[in-house]
């Protein structure tokens, strides 16, 4: 009887798995490489033959067309790249916006469907199945109707106070450069500092004696009396910038545009939906012995929710919270169909201004990667930051 | 010696009832201060705007196709749908034709709904997929039997966004599968190249995909080889949805423990058959309420392919409005219109969402 030999380490036979997988992987790689040699190959014949030119030249060429708004000044001789960067600004404006106010309308209305008071919780749950089950382009679209159907023209707008409101968008008054705002900025951010130096003191006096100190509204209170300050000392300057009634439109003041509103609007109301599913399903998955605990120390209700359901939903929330502000920032891409000069826009208006198709498609993938894997790299430290602390 | 006299004390008052309709007001509406308050005022701003909206939209809304009416009456214009709804559901299709599209969608709707209920869970379900696609395809595009040949170009409204919606996530599905098994493969290669393409797809928005399809496609294609828009939009979409699909599907792949892959080693199972015999029917048990939200999101994204030009719901309402300045100021209208169109399917298909969730936990429990 003959010992079974040990089979050999690897054997460039079918049977070895080893084997196997090395083949796969080569063909896999092989035929992703050759499509892609095609593809590439087609589109360079395509295009000589088309007469279509390639290189991004272009970029550096007058862009010839105007832009809406934009956060500095453009005029039309000005070249494509600088069109892209002001595109770029109009989006990142209306995106990081759209989070803030998507974040805080969202929670509130998660919150609510925890309400005590019946109404409050049929009220969350009429909204979120109205505005999740809507597609958003279609939101967009009816906000930007009512913008400039419904509202008065501009000649005779509604008037709240210094604010106005009318097809021309939304005018209110923003304070007149001084020198004594930049002042205020550095007050500003003197008091930041401060405001964190207390926060980190009041945090170790509270390990060290248990006694609790403001950890929220003391660090406000200090960072805004350093912007006081800050004005104080640089003249304390007063002049506004105050919409008026023209004859024809609204003249001065700062303003917002219609797209612009209905591209925020649109956007923070559809995605606050989705964030008010996400909060409640964070609440859901907190134990409800957490709550029960909670109120046997005798926490009020608002208190039980802000000091113990919230704080642990935080880490059940913030991924999916994650994946809905990168949606709200692609999307802004949306805005296209109503006009508003985001990126997109910009790179439509120049595909069908040059024709290069290829690089300005890449303009706008780029953009957006660049900026999810922003987002979901700021994300995931926040939720390094949140996550368990276990020994 | 006084005899005492039985005095009963009184009777304790009858419990708070916590039952029917006033305890639940008491409790729900009127619990506490705050809560009285919040109704009250809740109540107040109702009152004050849903007479106003009912108003608007029903005791004063114009139901007849007259456009003079609805200029000087105070309410909505519903007049604008009774006039418009065969192009906001049909689009640019020939008008006298366009009982095609309501049989393809209908037949197309009711395989759909079809799919959805259990007794249908069977082999032979793709090959009704097939033969009701062929129909679909046939019915609408014509050129055969002595129906008149309709161009794609010409499709539109309801019917086109069923069709993006349906057959796109069909054909995201085999898809979704194999990108999930790779992105969980122990081979490096296949590993890295399903990750790029998800995480490349789900970096960009859609209409960038779509903008590709329409503007980038055909430059890719060999010399003198066009496809039809429909088409390079219908894989500009599958691309997209699979990616996302993908990754609920990861979702559950995760969650099988190991000792299931590992008894099947040890039962002797390949790769495949641990996968189809194992893991896979427990992973996508799992993730079917996942998968029933893509669908949602992918049948609300067809919204997006009018930016490149194709009619379907959004578009076809748009068309519909702005080629008529009669009706055009009834725009929010035939919005509201369509987006209780699209209200319906989504809601409808996330309520079955939350009845199949329930179905395919029956095994758990207890």
């Amino acid at each position: 009887m003959s010992t079974p030999s040990s089979p050999p380490k690897k054997s460039w036979s079918w049977r070895s798995q080893a084997f196997r997988g090395l083949m796969y992987q080569v063909v896999t790689v092989v035929a992703i490489l050759l499509t892609v040699w095609y593809l590439a190959h087609n589109t360079k014949v395509n295009m000589t033959a088309r007469g279509i030119q390639s290189g991004w030249d272009f970029m550096l060429g007058g862009a010839g067309f105007d832009i809406g708004e934009s956060l500095f000044a453009f005029d039309s001789a000005e070249p494509y790249w600088k069109a892209y960067l002001i595109g770029f600004t109009n989006t990142l404006r209306v995106a990081i916006l759209g989070i803030i106010l998507t974040t805080i309308l969202g929670t509130l209305i998660g919150v609510g469907r925890f309400s005590r008071n019946a109404l409050v919780r049929g009220l969350c749950v009429v909204y979120v199945e109205f505005f999740r089950n809507i597609p958003v382009l279609l939101q967009l679209l009816m906000w930007y109707l009512m913008f400039t159907e419904i509202l008065p023209a501009s000649s005779e707008p509604w008037e709240i106070g210094p604010f106005f409101l009318s097809k021309g968008g939304l005018n209110f008054p923003i304070p007149e450069w001084a020198n004594g705002h930049m002042w205020a900025a550095w007050g500003l951010l003197a008091g930041v500092g401060a405001a964190v130096f207390y926060r980190k003191k009041a945090q170790l006096a509270f390990e060290a004696t248990g006694q609790l100190k403001s950890m929220f509204w003391a660090p406000v209170g200090i960072a805004l009396a350093g912007a006081f300050i800050g004005w104080l000392v640089g003249g304390a300057p007063t002049g506004m910038n105050v919409p008026m009634k023209g004859e024809f439109a609204i003249e001065n003041g700062g303003a917002l545009t219609p797209e612009f509103l209905s591209v925020l609007l649109g956007l923070t109301v559809y995605t606050a939906a989705f964030v008010a599913e996400v909060v409640r399903g964070g609440i859901q998955s907190v134990s409800a012995g957490q709550a029960e605990a909670a109120s046997a120390l005798g926490l009020n209700r608002g208190q039980t929710m802000r000091l113990v359901m919230l704080p642990q939903a935080l880490r059940v929330i913030i991924p999916p919270l994650t994946n809905q502000y990168l949606n709200l920032t692609k999307n802004s891409s949306l805005a296209v169909a109503i006009g508003y000069p985001d990126v997109v826009s910009i790179a439509n208006t120049a595909i069908n201004q040059t024709g290069r198709a290829v690089e300005c498609i890449a303009v706008i993938m780029l953009v957006y990667l660049s900026t999810s894997l922003f987002t979901s790299f700021m994300m995931n430290w926040y939720n390094t930051r949140s996550a368990i602390k276990e020994r | 010696m006084t005899a005492q006299i039985f005095q009963p004390i009184a009777a304790r008052p009858a419990p708070v009832k916590t039952e029917g309709v006033v305890a639940w007001i008491r409790t729900n509406l009127f619990g506490d201060l705050r809560t009285s308050i919040g109704t009250l005022v809740i109540g107040a701003v109702l009152l004050l705007i849903l007479p106003r909206f009912l108003n608007w939209a029903l005791f004063n809304a114009i139901w007849a196709k007259d456009f003079d009416a609805c200029h000087t009456a105070a309410g909505a214009c519903w007049g604008v749908v009774a006039e418009k709804f065969r192009i906001i559901i049909f689009g640019r299709y020939p008008f006298e034709e366009q009982w095609r599209p309501l049989v393809a969608t209908t037949a197309l709707l009711g395989l759909v709904v079809a799919s959805c209920m259990r007794a249908f869970w069977k082999p032979w379900l793709a090959v009704l997929w097939a033969v009701v696609l062929a129909f679909f395809f046939t019915l609408m595009y014509g050129d055969t039997m002595g129906l008149s040949k309709v161009e794609t170009d010409r499709w539109g409204g309801l019917p086109l966004t069923i069709l993006l919606a349906s057959l796109s996530m069909t054909m995201a599905f085999p898809i979704a599968l194999v990108v999930a098994l790779g992105r969980r493969s122990t081979l490096p290669a296949i590993r890295s190249v399903c990750t790029i393409y998800v995480e490349l797809i789900r970096g960009v928005p859609l209409i960038s995909v779509l903008f590709m399809a329409s503007f980038m496609f055909p430059l890719l294609m060999p010399q003198g080889f066009s496809i039809d828009v429909l088409v390079r939009v219908l894989a500009g979409i599958t691309l997209f949805a699979a990616a996302y699909m993908a990754e609920v599907i990861r979702g559950g792949l995760q969650a099988i423990p190991k000792g299931q892959v590992e008894a099947a080693a040890t039962l002797g199972l390949s790769y495949w058959q641990t996968q189809r015999k194992i893991v896979l029917p427990q992973a996508l048990a799992m993730v079917v309420p996942g998968i029933m939200n893509n669908f949602i999101s992918t049948f609300k994204d067809t919204s997006l392919v009018t930016i490149v030009s194709l009619y379907e719901l959004t578009g076809a309402m748009s068309l519909a409005l702005n080629s008529d300045a009669n009706w055009r100021p009834f725009k929010i209208e035939g919005y509201l219109f369509i987006a209780l169109i699209y209200f319906g399917f989504c809601f409808s298909m996330s309520r079955y969402s939350q009845w199949i969730e329930k179905q395919v936990n029956k095994s758990k429990l207890r």
